[in-house]
């Protein structure tokens, strides 16, 4: 099995502890009715050890982390249910200016960053573009050596608490990256709390005027910069869907041999555990997937890493459905209360199984190149 | 921060591919390409030429004489060997026999029989199953009664894959019948040419003979062919299924048999006159298949690792077992699927493939016993 360095397994254990003592339910709970729907004091500790700067470059305040340091926090995420906008700040922010961004805007931005001082988010998706990573409407029109945005984005997670946006808008030469404040001038925000209990943010773009530097890459480069930090995003994602359903597979464990009726514990029942058999299997499927999207994420060429992404996704999406449904279905009554935990961690894995592309849009993407590629 | 497992060893694969592709003779790879029933000698002299490498036994530890590669090593010598078109090493001496000589077996036992495993001398079958004791495998009732020196056997085996083929089987017999069921077994190696011992074919859905019933009628057995310690033999029979599902998993098969479905719809009209290959819908189960696929792939060399840190199968084996054999039967499924009404004449071997790897779900412990196997022995129930 892959096995992670002695760093690693220090690291994971400090923020699993972190986590289970400072990260009750109940605290959750209190955390997601509040305004922002995170935790300023959660996040201050996730910075205080390490995880913000874990994956941010060396040169800027960070530790050089990659892909399979992300899967050890986001695993970690999984598990403890957590709200705070690790993936729209750190993996989706922080990612796509570290990719994009040159020398002086990652100096600006990426130590912040990694203190906590500094959230940011992603604003690329729009009403109607589904998937689609290239269907974008949102214009920037040259103004003096600046710009002006136009235009509406759609799903931009915790983009109403991000200090900046980051935001994919055409201009002459194509879809092209740029850093906005949120609360420039014109920049309208609708937050709404989602059905896993986090937040997403609509935009509305008026005349927004951002200086020169405000340009995040190079101009009509966007889209393969953004599939590439979403294809991070997904095997991120991977990893916490792998970390939920962990505790949806302990804590039903747990249910089946407490739980009595007709005189035994349920968990004495071949059928229901059979069942608990196929969730361990899907579990590890997927785990074994989302371990081999994150091994793949760097140093593969475009084509290939997408290919795996995808499948990781299908994998993993379809392992989340399974393993959240039976949850509850195995929790019975209470299963689908609000009160326990099995339909909170149910909830999010539904979310995550939509997420950039759900099955079909990812098994169709895998499946563009099934003839022209040789089965690795 | 190398991910451990994926690593490739290029220079192994390289070394793996020149060797199998100057040595694998042409006429054996056709055969085992077109699907075509393999003989002894068809098995026997690609084991030989294995061995004659130091290749036969990639498990095994150095000292037996076995090539202790690493499991990245042993996953991509069975892929190279299954892509080439290569018979697959069988398994009841190397996987299965073999190690529990090795780890239970006296001195004398491992000279005298792990030699003979690696030069494909003696061909071994399994005699575990019986006609009353399947799934309930502890439930066996050959009998084996010691006399001074020698133990008299007398009972029936069944499903003993190519026992027409075997110098040698190693048996599941009782040796008592107090206490639990599973106390009273023991592990006996039996000569297949003893006076007393009857091999009756038993013919598949395919039309083939694969597997047979095995009749024991007063075998004498030298006592110095029980493996271990009498009523013992259950602890070594579990053992041995470790290894056993480990090796099912088959991922450089189910990737030569992905390969030729692929090609199968490039060529196979849909139901819309086009190529298979470019139907949508069709398009997607293969996809799924080739997730499935990697996925399979992954966890045999997650399983491997694991095996390889502990000296032992796990109860993991279990889930790579139902894993595999799923994506076994789902691929000839497909295949035959993808033929459409061109798979009715019969024989042909895209269609025998189907009916035959209807066994793969229960071999080696059904898999709703492997789900009885996760449930115990990984949750806890």
């Amino acid at each position: 099995m892959y096995s992670f360095t002695g760093e690693q397994q220090q690291f994971r254990d400090s923020l699993q502890r972190l986590l289970r003592e400072d990260y009750p339910f109940d605290r959750r709970r209190g955390i997601a009715r509040s305004a922002s729907g995170w935790s300023v004091e959660t996040w201050r500790q996730l910075a205080e050890v390490g995880a913000l700067a874990l994956s941010l470059p060396e040169a800027h305040g960070g530790f050089g982390g990659g892909a399979m340091d992300t899967f050890l926090v986001m695993e970690e995420c999984g598990r403890a249910l957590l709200l705070e906008p690790y993936l729209s700040t750190i993996v989706l922010g922080a990612g796509t200016v570290a990719r994009a961004g040159n020398e002086a805007q990652r100096a600006a931005i990426l130590p912040a960053v990694g203190r906590g001082e500094r959230q940011l988010a992603l604003a690329h998706y729009e009403p109607g573009s589904r998937y689609a990573l290239d269907a974008i409407a949102c214009e920037a029109r040259r103004d003096g050596a600046g710009w002006v945005l136009s235009g509406a984005k759609s799903w931009a997670l915790n983009g109403a608490t991000a200090d900046q946006l980051i935001v994919s808008a055409r201009t002459a030469k194509g879809p092209s990256l740029f850093l906005v404040d949120r609360t420039a001038a014109g920049v309208g925000v609708r937050d709404y709390p989602m059905y896993d209990a986090r937040r997403a943010a609509d935009l509305q773009l008026d005349r927004v005027h951002v200086a020169p530097d405000a340009l995040l890459g190079e101009e009509g480069e966007a889209v393969p910069c953004v599939a590439a930090i979403i294809d991070t995003a997904i095997a991120a994602l991977c990893a916490e869907a792998v970390g939920a359903m962990a505790i949806l597979l302990e804590t039903t464990g747990q249910y089946l041999k407490t739980r009595k009726q007709f005189g035994t514990p349920i968990g004495s029942f071949q059928v229901l555990q059979h069942r608990m058999a196929d969730m361990l299997l899907e579990t590890e499927a997927a785990r074994s997937m989302a371990l081999l999207a994150a091994s793949r994420m760097a140093g593969a060429p475009p084509g290939e890493r997408s290919r795996i992404v995808s499948a990781a996704k299908v994998r993993v999406a379809e392992a989340a459905r399974h393993v959240g449904q039976q949850a509850v279905q195995l929790h019975g009554g209470v299963g689908v209360t609000d009160e326990l935990p099995v339909s909170h961690y149910f909830r999010r894995l539904t979310l995550i199984e939509m997420a950039f592309g759900d099955v079909d849009y990812h098994l169709g993407r895998f499946g563009r190149h099934l003839f022209d590629t040789q089965p690795q | 921060m190398q991910p451990g497992f994926f690593v490739e060893d290029t220079a192994f694969r390289t070394n793996v591919r020149e060797f199998v592709r100057a040595t694998l003779p042409v006429d054996l790879r056709h055969k085992v390409l077109a699907g075509g029933r393999l003989e002894k000698e068809d098995y026997l002299s690609w084991h030989r030429i294995l061995f004659a490498q130091g290749w036969i036994a990639p498990n095994w530890p150095r000292v037996f004489g076995g090539c202790e590669w690493s499991p990245v090593q042993q996953h991509i010598f069975e892929e190279e060997c299954a892509l080439a078109g290569a018979p697959g090493i069988m398994p009841f001496g190397i996987r299965m026999v073999g190690p529990v000589i090795m780890k239970f077996g006296s001195a004398a036992q491992q000279q005298r029989f792990l030699p003979r495993i690696l030069s494909g001398e003696d061909w071994w079958c399994q005699g575990y199953s019986e006609p009353g004791a399947g799934s309930d495998l502890a439930s066996l009732r050959t009998r084996a009664e010691r006399r001074g020196d020698h133990y008299i056997v007398n009972g029936q085996k069944t499903w003993t894959t190519l026992a027409q083929f075997a110098d040698w089987i190693f048996c599941l017999v009782r040796t008592a019948t107090s206490g639990r069921p599973q106390e009273g077994i023991s592990f006996l190696l039996i000569d297949m040419r003893t006076k007393g011992v009857t091999v009756r074919p038993i013919i598949m859905l395919d039309g083939e003979h694969e597997i047979n019933e095995v009749w024991f009628e007063d075998v004498e057995v030298p006592a110095a062919n029980l493996v271990g310690e009498e009523n013992k033999g259950w602890t070594y029979a579990k053992y041995l299924l470790g290894h056993e599902r480990t090796g099912n998993a088959g991922v450089g098969q189910c990737k030569r048999w992905l390969a030729e479905l692929k090609a199968l719809a490039q060529h196979q009209p849909g139901n819309d006159g086009r190529p298979l290959a470019d139907d949508a819908r069709f398009r997607d189960r293969i996809a799924r298949l080739e997730i499935d696929l990697m996925t399979l792939e992954v966890m045999n060399l997650r399983v491997l690792a694991l095996e390889q840190e502990r000296h032992a199968p796990g109860p993991e084996a279990s889930m790579l077992k139902i894993m595999g054999s799923e994506l076994q039967q789902a691929l000839t499924e497909t295949t035959m699927q993808a033929l459409g009404h061109g798979a009715a004449p019969y024989p042909q071997p895209l269609t025998g493939r189907y009916l035959n790897f209807r066994k793969a779900t229960i071999y080696a412990g059904s898999n709703e016993i492997q789900r009885n196997i996760i449930a115990r022995h990984m949750l806890g129930f």
